[in-house]
């Protein structure tokens, strides 16, 4: 049976996640790749990279760390932030991304959507939307929610998906930051009007809230959050578990070990690559050691 | 050496990463030496099926990987490459495959009975368990460090059928898809091992446990 998917979302700047990060047990609590295979052995599904750097070096530093987290965490990796253009979608798919999330960069050129599906496929254009309430109204913000485009929401999306966008996230900016629950309305209405999956963002303060979210609109695929993971106060094989305790079908990746066997395997298949690595290479430094060994 | 072909479709990074960390040595190619030479064989792909079909044959690829096959070199086809392997495929218009495997590759929405396609998101894509076809009471070698039940991704809108007799393993989505398929060295998977986690790499891993004759 399809599950339903939980996603963290790391936002990257020169290199680091930003956000206060609070986590026992890792080396480097804003290194992106040590973050990115801890969720990966709690049983996260997939996760988001968001690159919030401004200038073209922190751009290099972003594609580097996505490529050597690419080479060591075996699950979907989208990328986003600073899309603008289908040379943006090569850069971070060379790099080892699977689907690249598009926002501002699709509201200023809706036709990068069609041009990317072309390209490489529905399944790798996720568009993703910061939507408000305006008199009564979903409307789409751009620039990171600063400028009020005056867009309808639900009708930007629908054409989106038409387009080619292979999946739709949601970001509600009326439940952003708030942590009292998905925009569940909001949610609602987007999968109504669309056919492709849909990722809810925006709002999750606890396990509950997102039990509520997949049992209130059952059109919702996956649940994204960054903070309350980071910060540890929700941790995402509790949440599976409370998941699949509710009925809602939930990847847990060993039923019996929990997530211990996921740890052991992929920590012997970084140490089995990095031997392999050291014979062929002598002399080569082993930067993957750290990332992805406590 | 693992040889993943080369033919000018897909990012084959993750998926030569994904060699790496099971400690197998991979390489991108599309020297017919180079794969004739190898342990194994790997035909990756995401697009479309018609696509695909035109460069391999252009390439001459696909009397390779025929080649290959014939010589019991272990084959495995990863998601369109895996569809690749069947006799035909009916993904806008009619395209021929490689044959490898009895099948054809058709819409899933075609797939599925009527009364469970209401709700039912077209492309198939996330998270599916898999529910291994036992053969004579023993599920297939790829297989032989997970469990049935246990996870792998998926993205595919078209999937295989007619090819009861070489599946090893379907995944419930509005009805039984076909998962993976395997006859004699020849095997594909739908889902991506190379993104499914540990489950993912522990396929990899006893399929390079496969050997060619002979080796």
């Amino acid at each position: 049976m399809l599950t339903k998917r939980i996603i963290p979302c790391l936002d990257v700047r020169d290199g680091r996640v930003v956000k206060g990060v609070n986590f026992g047990g890792l080396r480097d609590v804003s290194s992106p790749l040590d973050l990115a295979a801890r969720y990966s052995r709690c049983g996260a599904d997939e996760l988001v990279f968001y690159d919030i750097t401004a200038s073209a070096e922190g751009r290099g530093i972003f594609t580097g760390i996505l490529r050597e987290t690419a080479e060591n965490v075996f699950i979907p990796l989208t990328v986003g932030g600073g899309i603008g253009s289908v040379a943006d979608f090569d850069r971070v798919l060379k790099c080892g991304a699977d689907k690249v999330s598009v926002n501002s960069g699709a509201i200023k050129d809706p036709s990068i959507i069609k041009k990317a599906a072309k390209l490489y496929g529905n399944q790798c254009v996720v568009l993703s939307a910061d939507v408000r309430r305006v008199d009564g109204r979903f409307t789409i913000f751009a620039r990171g929610g600063r400028d009020n485009t005056g867009i309808d929401a639900i009708e930007w999306i629908r054409r989106g998906a038409e387009d080619g966008a292979g999946e739709i996230v949601v970001n509600s900016m009326d439940t952003d930051g708030v942590r009292g629950g998905f925009d569940l309305e909001m949610l609602d209405a987007v999968c109504r009007a669309v056919s492709v999956p849909v990722i809810a963002s925006g709002g999750a303060g606890c396990i509950q809230d997102f039990i509520t979210l997949f049992k209130s609109v059952p059109g919702v695929d996956a649940g994204l959050a960054a903070s309350i993971f980071h910060f540890g106060e929700v941790d995402i094989s509790d949440l599976k578990r409370a998941m699949r305790d509710a009925g809602i079908p939930a990847r847990i990746s060993d039923a019996g070990g929990g997530d211990g066997g996921e740890e052991v395997a992929e920590r012997e298949a970084a140490a089995a690559a990095e031997d392999k690595k050291a014979g062929q290479l002598p002399g080569k430094k082993q930067i993957h050691r750290n990332g992805v060994r406590k | 050496m693992t040889a993943i072909v080369d033919y000018g479709v897909g990012n084959l990074f993750s998926l030569r990463s994904s060699f790496g960390a099971v400690g197998e040595e991979a390489a991108v190619t599309s020297d017919r030496g180079v794969i004739m030479s190898a342990d194994r064989v790997v035909l990756p792909g995401v697009g479309a099926f018609g696509d695909a079909a035109r460069k391999l044959s252009e390439t001459g690829l696909g009397d390779v990987i025929k080649e290959a096959a014939g010589e019991g070199i272990p084959l495995l086809g990863i998601c369109l490459g895996m569809q690749l392997l069947f006799e035909r495929s009916f993904e806008y218009g009619e395209h021929a495959g490689l044959g490898l495997l009895r099948g054809e590759v058709r819409p899933i929405a075609e797939t599925v009975p009527e009364d469970s396609l209401s709700g039912l998101k077209i492309p198939h894509m996330g998270w599916n368990s898999l529910d291994f076809d036992l053969k004579e009471g023993n599920s297939h070698p790829l297989f032989k460090y997970i469990k049935n039940g246990d996870y792998v991704y998926f993205v595919h809108s078209y999937c295989a059928v007619g090819c009861e007799s070489s599946r090893i393993a379907s995944s419930f989505y509005g009805a039984p898809l076909t998962a993976a398929a395997a006859r004699d060295n020849v095997a594909g998977c739908q889902f991506h091992p190379e993104k499914s986690g540990r489950t993912g790499l522990s396929i990899l891993r006893a399929f390079c446990e496969m050997r060619r004759p002979g080796s």
